[in-house]
C-alpha cells in the first residue's frame, strides 16, 4: 500500500513537463576541448582507414594535433581570459574558463606531448598496439582538460572517469606481461574504489546542498549547520577519493606497483599528469565547492599532507628499483603540494598564495620528473632493466645521460639554482604566509622531508659517478633515438631555467583562485 | 517522503559493498562489490533529488544517478577485460595470487 502511494506520487511529478532552452554555447571557450576531441577522432579513423600503414604516422599525427590545441588556447589567453573569466554555457557556474584553468590546461597538453615523444619508439619497437595507444592517451588528455575547467560535480565525476578509464587501458598495454596485468589490475581497482566512495561523498554533499554546482553547494553548507555529520562525511569521503588519485598515503599502495608494470612512458603520464589531475579536482574542490568549510577539510588535508611528505620519503629510502624509488618520490612531492593546500582555508591572501604555489610546483614538477623518466626509459633500452644497479657507472659509458640525470635528482631533492628549489620555495612561502602553528608544524615537517630526500637521491648520484659498471651488458657509447633527445631537451632546458629565472613560471602560475564568476572567496 | 529508509538502505548497501572490496579474493567478486556501492550512490540520488524537490530545488538527482549508470557500464567493461586477460594468462582471478610486484 506504501509502494503505492510512493509510486503514484512519482507518476504524478513524472508528468510535469521541463521546458529545456539550450543554454548560449561559448564556442570559443570550448575550443581546446573541441580541437582534441576532433584530433582524437582523427587518430581513431587514420587507423579504421589506413590500417597497418596508418601505423607510422599515429604518433606524428597526435603530436602535431596536440599542439595544435595550443592555438586556441593562446587565443584564449590573448583574449584576456585572466582578468575577464568566461562561462562555457550562458551564465552558468558549470563550466568557466578563466586563467587558472588556461594554464592547466596548457601544462596538461605540453606534458602529453613530451609523453607522446617518449613513447613513439617505445611503442613502435615493442609489440603493442600503436594506433589505440595514442586515440586513448588523447582522449585521457581530453578528460584533463575538461577537469581543470569543471566547476561542477557531475562535470568533476565525468572528466575523471574519462581521464581514467583510458589510463586503466594504457597501464595494462603490454598484455602478454603478467607484471603489466598486474600493474593495470590494481591502478583498476583502487581508482574503481576510489572513485566510488568519492561518489558516495558527493550523494551527500547532493543531499545537503540541494544542488550540484560547486558555487552553490559552498554557498549552502556554509550556512546550514544542522547537518554537520552529513557535511564531514561527505567532504571526508570526496579528499579520500582523490587522495587516491593523488597517492597521498594511505592510499598510495597501488602506485609503486602500477608504476613500475605499466608501459615507462604511461609510468611518467600517471606521474605527473594524472596526479596532476588530481590536483586540479582538489583545488576546485577546496577553493570554489568547500571554501566555506575550512574546518572540515583543513585537518583533513593537514594530516594526508603529513603522512604522505613522510611515509613517501622514508620508504624511498630503501628501494632498490628506480621506478618504484620514483614512485616514492612521487609521493612525497605530492605531499608537498597537500601541505600547500591545507593551509589555504586561513584567508583569501593565503588560499592565492598556495593556488600559485601549486600551480608553479605542478609545472617544475612536471618537467624535472618527465626529464627523470626519459633518462630511465633511454638507459633502460639498453640495460632492459630500471634496478638501481643498472645505473652502477652511468657516467662512464653515458656521460651526458649521468649528467643530465644528476641534474634532475638534484632538481628534485631542491637543490638551487635548478627548478625543484623554487617550487619548494613556494610551498614554504605558502605555509608561512598560514602563520597558525599548524603551518609551521607542516613547514618544519617539510624541512626535515627535504633533507631525508637528499639521502636518496644522493646515494642514486654518487653510484652514477663512483661505482663501476656492471658487465652484464655491452657499454660502448649509448644512442638515443631522436623524440627522446627531443624529450630530454625540452625537460631539461625547462629544469634548469625555471631555477635560474622562477619569473618564467611565476609569469603563468600566479593565478587568481578558482573562484566563481560572481562570488570570489 | 521516507528520505531516512532509503538512506538506510544505500548505507547498508554501500557498507556490505566496502566490505566486500576489501575481503574477497575473486576479482569478480569484487567489481560485483564495487557495483553495490555504486548502487547505494544512486539510490542516495534519486532519494535526495526528491526530497529536494519536493523542499522545491530545481536540480534533478536522477540526471546524476544515470550519469553514473552509463560510465559505471564503461568501468566494468574495461574491467571484465582486464579480469580476462589475467585468466588468460595465469588461469586464475584470485587477486591475492596476482602479487608478482612488491618492496
Amino acid at each position: 500500500m506504501v509502494l503505492l502511494t510512493l509510486l503514484a506520487s512519482w507518476a504524478a511529478q513524472a508528468v510535469e513537463v521541463v521546458p529545456f532552452d539550450r543554454p548560449p554555447i561559448d564556442w570559443h571557450a570550448l575550443a581546446p576541448e573541441l580541437t582534441l576531441l576532433a584530433v582524437g577522432a582523427l587518430v581513431t579513423l587514420i587507423d579504421v582507414v589506413f590500417l597497418e600503414r596508418g601505423r607510422a604516422i599515429s604518433p606524428a599525427v597526435a603530436g602535431v594535433g596536440l599542439l595544435a590545441v595550443l592555438v586556441p588556447i593562446v587565443t584564449l589567453a590573448v583574449d584576456g581570459v585572466a582578468s575577464n573569466p568566461r562561462a562555457a554555457f550562458g551564465t552558468s557556474e558549470v563550466y568557466i574558463v578563466d586563467g587558472y584553468s588556461l594554464v592547466l590546461k596548457a601544462l596538461f597538453i605540453i606534458i602529453a606531448y613530451l609523453v607522446i615523444l617518449m613513447s613513439t619508439n617505445y611503442i613502435a619497437e615493442g609489440d603493442y598496439w600503436e594506433s589505440e595507444y595514442y586515440g586513448l592517451l588523447l582522449s585521457s588528455v581530453l578528460g584533463m582538460l575538461v577537469m581543470a575547467s569543471a566547476r561542477d560535480l557531475v562535470t568533476v565525476f565525468v572528466a575523471l572517469e574519462l581521464l581514467s578509464i583510458p589510463a586503466y587501458l594504457l597501464a595494462t598495454w603490454r598484455k602478454r606481461d603478467l607484471r603489466s596485468n598486474e600493474a593495470g589490475l590494481k591502478y583498476y581497482l583502487n581508482g574503481v574504489f576510489a572513485s566510488a566512495l568519492m561518489l558516495y561523498g558527493m550523494s551527500l554533499l547532493f543531499g545537503a546542498s540541494g544542488t550540484t554546482i560547486l558555487v552553490e553547494i559552498n554557498a549552502a553548507i556554509g550556512s546550514t549547520a544542522s547537518s554537520t555529520a552529513l557535511i564531514t562525511l561527505g567532504i571526508v569521503l570526496v579528499i579520500v577519493g582523490f587522495g587516491f588519485k593523488v597517492s597521498a598515503v594511505p592510499f598510495h599502495l597501488w602506485a609503486p606497483d602500477t608504476y613500475e608494470g605499466a608501459p615507462t612512458p604511461i609510468t611518467a603520464f600517471l606521474a605527473v599528469a594524472a596526479k596532476g589531475a588530481g590536483f586540479v579536482a582538489l583545488m576546485n574542490m577546496v577553493f570554489v565547492g568547500f571554501w566555506s568549510r575550512a574546518d572540515v577539510y583543513a585537518p583533513a588535508l593537514w594530516v594526508l599532507a603529513a603522512l604522505t611528505m613522510t611515509v613517501g620519503n622514508l620508504t624511498a629510502l630503501r628501494q632498490n628499483n628506480l621506478i618504484r624509488l620514483m614512485a616514492y618520490s612521487g609521493v612525497a612531492q605530492a605531499g608537498f603540494m597537500l601541505a600547500a593546500l591545507a593551509v589555504a582555508g586561513q584567508s583569501t591572501d593565503v588560499a592565492q598564495r598556495s593556488a600559485s604555489a601549486i600551480v608553479t610546483y605542478l609545472i617544475i614538477y612536471a618537467a624535472m620528473n618527465l626529464g627523470a623518466f626519459t633518462i630511465i626509459l633511454a638507459v633502460s633500452r639498453r640495460t632492459g632493466s630500471a634496478d638501481i644497479a643498472s645505473f652502477d657507472g652511468l657516467f662512464q659509458w653515458a656521460p651526458a645521460m649521468a649528467v643530465a640525470m644528476t641534474l634532475f635528482l638534484a632538481s628534485l631533492a631542491g637543490i638551487p639554482p635548478l627548478g625543484g628549489w623554487y617550487a619548494k620555495f613556494s610551498v614554504f612561502t605558502a605555509l608561512i604566509e598560514g602563520d597558525v602553528w599548524w603551518a609551521y608544524v607542516l613547514a618544519g615537517l617539510a624541512a626535515i622531508n627535504t633533507v631525508i630526500a637528499f639521502g636518496y637521491y644522493g646515494k642514486l648520484a654518487s653510484r652514477m659517478w663512483f661505482e663501476a659498471a656492471p658487465t652484464a651488458f655491452e657499454t660502448n657509447r649509448l644512442k638515443i633515438p631522436f623524440a627522446l633527445q627531443a624529450a630530454l631537451g625540452i625537460t631539461l632546458i625547462a629544469t634548469v631555467a625555471f631555477g635560474v629565472y622562477p619569473e618564467m613560471v611565476t609569469h603563468f602560475s600566479d593565478v587568481d583562485v578558482p573562484a566563481a564568476l560572481t562570488a570570489a572567496p | 517522503m521516507y528520505l531516512v529508509q532509503f538512506l538506510l538502505l544505500s548505507s547498508v548497501l554501500f557498507c556490505i559493498g566496502v566490505y566486500g572490496v576489501l575481503v574477497r579474493r575473486n576479482a569478480v567478486l569484487v567489481l560485483m562489490s564495487i557495483e553495490l556501492i555504486l548502487n547505494a550512490v544512486n539510490i542516495n540520488f534519486v532519494a535526495f533529488g526528491a526530497y529536494n524537490r519536493e523542499l522545491g530545488a530545481a536540480i534533478p538527482g536522477e540526471v546524476f544517478a544515470l550519469f553514473i549508470i552509463a560510465v559505471a557500464a564503461a568501468e566494468v567493461g574495461v574491467g571484465l577485460a582486464m579480469v580476462l586477460t589475467i585468466y588468460r594468462n595465469r588461469k586464475s582471478i584470485d587477486i591475492h595470487e596476482v602479487d608478482l610486484l612488491k618492496g
